[in-house]
This record gives C-alpha cells, sequence and structure tokens, in this order.
C-alpha cells in the first residue's frame, strides 16, 4: 500500500525478509519464513506510524529490517532520500545516529555491567560527538531529562527498576539526537502506573525534538495514545493503514475489526461477543492462499481463497485490503 | 445468605529475607461464594500471586504463612495434613499459571498429563483416564482432540498449551479455580477465546474463580467482584461494574485513570494522568496508608495512621481503605 505526503523521513517500499528455516541432519533448508512479506509505508518527520498485530505477524522483524539490523531479501528503505539498505561505512554511521531504537525487555538491553552513564555515553563515543568533560555534561542532562536521579550515572542497572531501566533506555536512543525511534514494545513489560510515566516521557520528547516514532505494540489502547496513524500487519503484510482515528474508531478490515473485539470491555449480560476470532495465527512458513486471513474470517467467501485481495480505499490515506 | 466457599480472613504471608522477614501479603481478607467469580487486581509486587500459592499451601521455598486463616467449606486449610491437602488441591482447588509452558511436563503426553489427576484422585484406570481426557480436551476446544492426545507440549502453541492446561485443572471438577494472569503470555485475539472459555466453563460447572490480573479491564470484563491489591493489602474492594464506574480508593482511581484509551485520542500537549513513583519494595513499605508517597489527596495523617476497609458512599457491597475515598470520588465528579 502507498501513502502520500511530500518527501517523508521514513520510506519503505515492498520490503521482503524472508529467512530459510533450517532442520534435519545437515541443516538444509525445509522452507521459507516470510516474516515481511511486501510492505510499504512512510513517515513523515516528527509523525508516529504504530504498527498493531498478533506475535508473529512480523512487526518487530519489520523494525529491525528498517534500521538495517536484519537482512533484507528485497524492497527499499530510503531515510532522508538516502538508501538504508545500501549504506555502508560513514554514511551507515550516519544514518545509524539518527535512527535509534528501544527495545521490549529492559532487563535484557542493557549491559548489566556498564553503568548507566556509560551506556547512556557509548553512542556519544561512538558518532564522536563530545569530548570528555562535554560528554560528561550531556549524560547528565540525558538522564535528568528522562526524568532519573542525578546519581543515576553510577550505578548498574540491576540498581534499578524496571520503569527505570526503560528511561536508560530511552537517554541512550536520544543520546546520538536521532531524527527516528523504532520503540518495540517499548512499555509492555511494565506495570500500569509506571507505562503511563513512560509514555508520557516518549509524548513529551516528541513533542520538544520533533522525534518521529515507528511504534510496535500488541496493545491498541496503547497505539491510540501515541500515534496520528496506525497500521495493521497480519501474516507478513499491512492489512490496513490510515488515521487512528479512522481504522481505530471505523475498522475496516475484518482482521482489524476482531483485534479491536478482542479487547476486554466490560460486557452487558447476554450481549454477545463481536466477531471473535476463531483459531490462531497461521503460520507464516506457509501462508493460506488468497487472502491470509481467510481461514480465521468470520466474512471470508470463496474468491478470498482463489486471489490476493485488492487495496481498497476508506477515505483519504485510509486503506486496506480486503474484497468486502 | 449460607456460608461463603472460601473465607480467607487477615492472611499474612511472610518470605525470608535480609535482615528480617518480609511481609508480602499483609492481612488479606476476603470471601468468595459458590460460583462467585473474583479478580484480584495489582502491580507486580502487590501480593496477589503469593495470595493464591497461599491459599494452595504451595508457596515457594522462603515463604510461609505467617498469620490468618483460610476456610474452605468451613475448614481450616491451615489445620489440614499435607497428606489431607494434597487431596484437596486439584480436587477441590485446582490452579492454572501465567506460563502454560512451565506448567505442563514436556516428557509427558497432554493426554497422559490431563488423565494423570484422574487417577491419582478418582482412582480411575488408564483407559478410562485417557477416555475422559481426549473429551476434556474436545471439551476445552483442542481441535481432533482424539489425533492430538498423544502430542507433546512443545508440539503445540502458547494457547493451545493453555487450554491443555485448563483442562488439567479441570479434571476433577473443582470447586474452585485459581487463575494467576492466565493470558498475560497469550496474544490478544487468544485471550479472548480463553477468557470466553474460562466463563463458559464456570456456567457449566457453577465452579467458583479467583482471577488474578494486573489488567482492571480484564478482570472487570470476566468477574462479578474485584478486589485491589496494593503492597500487600486490598485496598478497594465491590462488584465489578460498579467499582470500575466509581472507583473510590486514589489508587484504583489512579490506575484507571493512566490507563491508555481506545475511545480517545490525546490532545496537542495532552499526557496521560501517571501515577507519579513507583510501586515500593515489600522490604520497605511506606508506613500508614502505604500508597501515601504517590496519592495526590494524601493529608499528614495517612503518613502515620493505617486505613481500614470502610464502607464507600455507605455502600453495603462497596468497600475501600481511605478515610478520604468519598471526598475524593466526590470531588472528581
Amino acid at each position: 500500500m502507498r501513502a502520500s505526503e511530500p518527501a517523508p523521513l521514513l520510506e519503505v517500499r515492498e520490503l521482503r525478509v524472508h529467512f530459510p528455516l533450517r532442520g534435519g541432519l545437515f541443516g538444509r533448508a525445509r522452507g521459507i519464513v516470510r516474516a515481511v512479506d511486501g510492505v510499504s509505508f512512510s513517515i513523515a518527520a516528527g509523525e508516529t506510524l504504530g504498527l498493531v498485530g498478533e506475535s508473529g505477524c512480523g512487526k518487530t522483524t519489520l523494525g529491525r529490517a528498517v534500521l538495517k539490523l536484519v537482512g533484507v531479501t528485497s524492497g527499499s528503505v530510503r531515510f532522508e532520500g538516502q538508501d538504508v539498505l545500501a549504506a555502508r561505512g560513514a554514511k551507515l554511521l550516519g544514518i545509524r545516529r539518527a535512527m535509534q531504537v528501544v527495545f521490549q525487555d529492559p532487563w535484557s538491553s542493557l549491559n548489566p555491567r556498564m553503568t548507566a552513564g556509560a551506556i547512556v555515553a557509548e553512542g556519544i563515543e561512538i558518532h564522536r560527538l563530545a569530548r570528555a568533560a562535554e560528554k560528561q555534561r550531556r549524560v547528565a542532562a540525558l538522564l535528568e531529562q528522562v526524568g532519573l536521579p542525578a546519581d543515576a550515572a553510577g550505578r548498574l542497572p540491576h540498581e534499578f527498576s524496571g520503569g527505570q531501566r526503560q528511561r536508560i533506555a530511552v537517554a541512550r536512543a536520544l543520546a546520538v539526537e536521532p531524527r527516528f525511534v523504532v520503540c518495540d514494545e517499548a512499555v509492555s513489560s511494565l506495570d500500569v502506573s509506571v507505562q503511563a510515566q513512560i509514555l508520557n516521557l516518549l509524548l513529551e520528547l516528541r513533542e520538544r525534538r520533533g522525534l518521529a516514532y515507528l511504534f510496535i505494540s500488541h496493545d491498541l489502547a496503547v497505539v491510540r495514545t501515541m500515534s496520528r496513524r496506525v497500521a495493521v500487519m497480519h501474516l507478513g503484510e499491512i492489512v490496513e493503514i490510515g488515521p487512528a482515528d479512522e481504522v481505530l474508531a471505523r475498522p475496516r478490515h475484518p482482521y482489524t475489526q476482531a483485534l479491536l473485539a478482542a479487547v476486554p470491555r466490560p460486557r452487558s449480560d447476554g450481549e454477545p461477543p463481536r466477531l471473535a476470532l476463531q483459531g490462531e495465527p497461521p503460520s507464516p512458513i506457509d501462508p493460506p492462499s488468497g487472502c491470509r486471513f481467510h481461514p480465521r474470517c468470520p466474512l471470508a467467501r470463496a474468491e478470498c481463497r482463489a486471489a490476493p485481495p485488492p487495496v481498497r480505499t476508506a477515505a483519504p490515506d485510509h486503506e486496506y485490503r480486503c474484497i468486502l | 445468605m449460607s456460608a461463603p466457599l472460601l473465607d480467607v480472613e487477615g492472611l499474612r504471608v511472610e518470605f525470608a529475607g535480609e535482615p528480617g522477614a518480609v511481609a508480602a501479603v499483609d492481612g488479606v481478607s476476603f470471601t468468595i461464594d459458590e460460583g462467585q467469580a473474583l479478580g484480584l487486581v495489582g502491580e507486580s509486587g502487590c501480593g496477589k500471586s503469593a495470595t493464591a500459592l497461599a491459599l494452595l499451601r504451595l508457596l515457594p521455598a522462603g515463604g510461609r504463612i505467617a498469620g490468618g486463616r483460610l476456610r474452605f467449606r468451613g475448614v481450616d486449610l491451615l489445620e489440614l495434613s499435607n497428606e489431607e491437602m494434597r487431596r484437596r488441591r486439584g480436587r477441590e482447588i485446582a490452579m492454572v499459571f501465567q506460563e502454560p509452558a512451565a506448567a505442563l511436563d514436556p516428557l509427558f503426553t497432554i493426554a497422559d498429563q490431563v488423565g494423570e489427576a484422574l487417577e491419582v484422585h478418582e482412582g480411575a484406570s488408564r483407559r478410562e483416564a485417557r477416555k475422559a481426557a481426549i473429551a476434556l480436551l474436545e471439551r476445552v476446544g483442542i481441535p481432533e482432540a482424539a489425533r492430538r492426545a498423544d502430542s507433546y507440549p512443545h508440539e503445540l502453541s502458547g494457547g493451545m498449551r493453555q487450554r491443555v492446561c485448563i483442562a488439567m485443572a479441570l479434571a476433577c471438577r473443582p470447586a474452585l479455580l485459581l487463575a494467576d494472569e492466565p493470558t498475560t503470555a497469550l496474544d490478544v485475539t487468544v485471550q479472548a477465546q480463553i477468557l470466553e472459555l474460562l466463563a463458559e466453563l464456570r456456567r457449566e460447572l457453577g465452579m467458583a474463580l479467583l482471577l488474578i490480573s494486573h489488567d482492571l479491564a480484564l478482570v472487570g470484563a470476566s468477574c462479578d467482584d474485584l478486589a485491589v491489591m496494593y503492597a500487600g493489602r486490598i485496598v478497594e474492594r465491590g462488584p465489578a461494574a460498579r467499582l470500575l464506574e466509581r472507583p473510590a480508593h486514589p489508587y484504583t482511581r489512579g490506575l484507571l485513570a493512566s490507563r491508555p484509551r481506545l475511545d480517545r485520542a490525546l490532545a496537542a500537549g495532552e499526557r496521560l494522568a501517571a501515577i507519579p513513583g513507583t510501586v515500593p519494595d515489600p522490604r520497605a513499605w511506606p508506613p500508614g496508608c502505604r500508597f501515601h508517597p504517590r496519592c495526590p489527596i494524601a493529608r499528614e495523617s495517612c503518613r502515620s495512621e493505617v486505613p481500614a476497609l470502610a464502607a464507600v458512599a455507605s455502600s453495603a457491597v462497596h468497600v475501600a481503605a481511605c478515610p478520604y475515598a468519598d471526598e475524593a470520588a466526590g470531588a472528581a465528579r
């Protein structure tokens, strides 16, 4: 699917990430995992695109592919007009500085032997952004900006709570002054009361620094809070994309409707569950023919099995893949 | 009214620690009637899981029940011998955990594991147990249960494994099912299926449910009553719909207010109403009301006086441990 907007910050075209599935005695390829299979979207400067979908839909792989952290099979990723996938050496280093990532698990994404200060300073050193005294000053300012106490720089990751560790991860990402940050389930492992604090921090940083986010989450309410636009991913493909107010309030694709129906909310007695999904996500190794959602779709017809669905337009900038 | 199925009174659970024992659960009381679903909600470290494990007398090493009474069908579980308790576990009170992968034995087929309880508790023969196990697997929605019966846990998805755990728990038709974050490791769509399954089974078997979760919306959708825990204590309790509509304790109010909303986007410059600070460490619970360091309406007395659960707006069923709860609820309205 395409999106309009003049000169986007990030532009992804027909991106495919396929992994060979190895097994057996000699590790021969037994099949291909189509983790990301023909994905296109763009993100403007200062904008947030929310990316939702079930586990295994390819959303994490997509986030990493955009950052050139996994090998890409085909397609293109352009950042500020530069070809990210072809970039090498100094050019790649420059792109890496502008594109950062915050991962889900603040327990495994921080080196346990490095102090919070050293973790945040690492990027500044790699990109040679500041020398000794200036570096210390910047690290202190960053830690303060993400709401950590003044003595945090000298402490090791295990001395912090989960929420504080996630603040360190955010400070690390910000240290190199990026213009784009991939947040991959960045608040999913946090307690409810702490989750709101980190979301507020990300909102504030976006306003103050004009950051753009690719905000990956399985939590639709979190995505609604963070994103102006939302993309829904199913089995390696984006099945619906558009303004959050449209996609999450007037979903067009049956899969988006089913995801929304599955969100727990108090129901009055006797009210039947809406569009409950049967079965579990099919495997990206051998995706179903035609529309990949058809085996679970409550509205599927014979033709859904035969051919991939067309891209339809529901409203300006709101597109979905379904014959209905 | 008849006596409740489960009556927990002043439960205190301690864990060995340095320098002294730490009270993870500190004076928790609640009841569950036959067939009732109670949701126990709270953030990590609030003592909700320790409460469930104490009910089964299955606390991990270092943990012990230091006080209180646990009456199940009028019998004090704490006075039973280990053998008597073992016979009740699984048969009258069963449990489903968050990680189905860890709850299943990787070396046995799913039919063996589901049937085992029937062999142990009901003296069923191997053949009878297998037949009953297949029927149970069918009931919990394992497709082609007869063919899948000889599968090993690793051959199943997370959702299917959790269904197997539920089948195991239900094998002896327990009167009470404890479910500790049973859907947290699962996708939302699968989570909805598992919750629906639990609701169906509860209606069918007349089983009571203690559903433990960090997710207020989730327990609110699945339970009759809610109890909110903070720092080892229950701070608010009441009918689910009422508690969610008219939360009284500042902590419950804060939890609800800080939730990102699906029905509304934030305006430019708007922020979520986050609760400041972090969940306290059990080794250093704050004195007085344990929520006072994070509470927006805390007063001087909150630092020293431990608030008791008291009726909210003269309700007979809705209680909160905050002397200013009515005021706070009124002010926000």
